[in-house]
C-alpha cells in the first residue's frame, strides 16, 4: 500500500511565489523533517524556489500546530508554510 | 469558557459587551482593546485598506487557546475574541478581544495578555493595499514578539 499523501498548504508571499494555495504529495522516505521537505520541494519549480528561498522568515504547522523546521512528518500530515503571522 | 469568533462581518463593541456581562453581577471591570485599519504616516505610501488572510483550519483552535491560557492566568468571568478576515477598509475593526473580572487589574492584564498573545501565535497575515492597485506583505514586527515575550510561555 502506498503512503498517504501530505498535504501541503502555503499562505501569503509563500502562496504567491509558489503560485498554489495547496498540493497533496508523497515525498520519498529520505524526507523526515520539515527541513528535508523544504529542500525537496524547493527542487520542485522555480516558484516553489521562490517561495523557499529565505527560510529564516518561514514559518511552519504540521497539523494545525506551530513547529520547528527539525520536527519529524508522517504520512496523511498536513503542513502549512507562511511568514510569521502578522494578525491583530 | 471564552467566546471565540473568526468571521468576514463587523462587530458591535456595546453588544459583545453586553451578551459577556449578562446574567453575571459579580463583575466589577472589563478591560477591552479594539484593533483598527489605520492609514499610513504623511510620509509613507498612501494604504487604502487591508486583506486579512488566516488559515481556516487552525484559527480557531489557535485563538481558543489563547482565550483558555488567559483563563487559567487570570480569574476571569468572562472572554471574548473577534478576529475579522477578507478585506477591510481604513478605520475598520480587525480585531476585538474583551476580558471580564471581578477587579480592573485582572480585566486590564488579561486583554492586554490576549492581543499581545494573538499578534505572534494567530495564523493571520496583513496584506496592504496601496492607492495605485499594488500590494505588499506587511512584515511581522520585533515588538510585537517584544510584547508577546512580556508574558513568557
Amino acid at each position: 500500500m502506498n503512503p498517504a499523501p501530505l498535504t501541503i498548504l502555503y499562505f501569503a508571499w509563500l502562496r504567491e511565489r509558489a503560485g498554489r494555495s495547496e498540493e497533496q504529495l508523497t515525498p520519498p522516505e529520505t524526507v523526515r523533517t520539515i527541513a528535508d521537505l523544504i529542500t525537496w520541494l524547493s527542487q520542485r519549480s522555480a516558484g516553489h524556489a521562490a517561495a523557499f528561498a529565505h527560510t529564516a522568515t518561514i514559518r511552519c504547522a504540521i497539523n494545525q500546530e506551530f513547529c520547528d523546521p527539525s520536527a519529524a512528518i508522517k504520512p496523511g500530515d498536513e503542513i502549512a508554510f507562511f511568514p510569521p503571522v502578522t494578525g491583530g | 469558557m471564552a467566546k471565540v469568533n473568526v468571521q468576514t462581518q463587523d462587530f458591535d463593541i456595546g453588544a459583545e459587551t453586553a451578551a459577556l456581562t449578562a446574567g453575571h453581577t459579580n463583575i466589577g471591570g472589563i478591560g477591552c482593546f479594539i484593533g483598527t485599519v489605520r492609514a499610513a504616516p504623511p510620509d509613507q505610501r498612501a494604504i487604502t485598506a487591508l486583506t486579512l488572510e488566516h488559515y481556516p483550519a487552525m484559527t480557531q483552535r489557535a485563538l481558543e487557546k489563547i482565550a483558555a491560557e488567559a483563563e487559567r492566568r487570570w480569574s476571569l468571568l468572562g472572554c471574548t475574541v473577534i478576529h475579522r478576515h477578507g478585506r477591510l477598509e481604513l478605520g475598520a475593526n480587525i480585531v476585538l478581544v474583551i476580558a471580564a473580572a471581578a477587579h480592573r487589574q485582572a480585566a486590564l492584564d488579561a486583554a492586554s495578555f490576549l492581543i499581545d498573545w494573538l499578534k505572534t501565535k494567530a495564523p493571520f497575515w496583513k496584506q496592504e493595499h496601496f492607492l495605485d492597485g499594488a500590494t505588499t506583505w506587511v512584515e511581522a514586527k520585533s515588538t510585537d514578539a517584544d510584547a508577546a515575550a512580556r508574558w513568557s510561555d
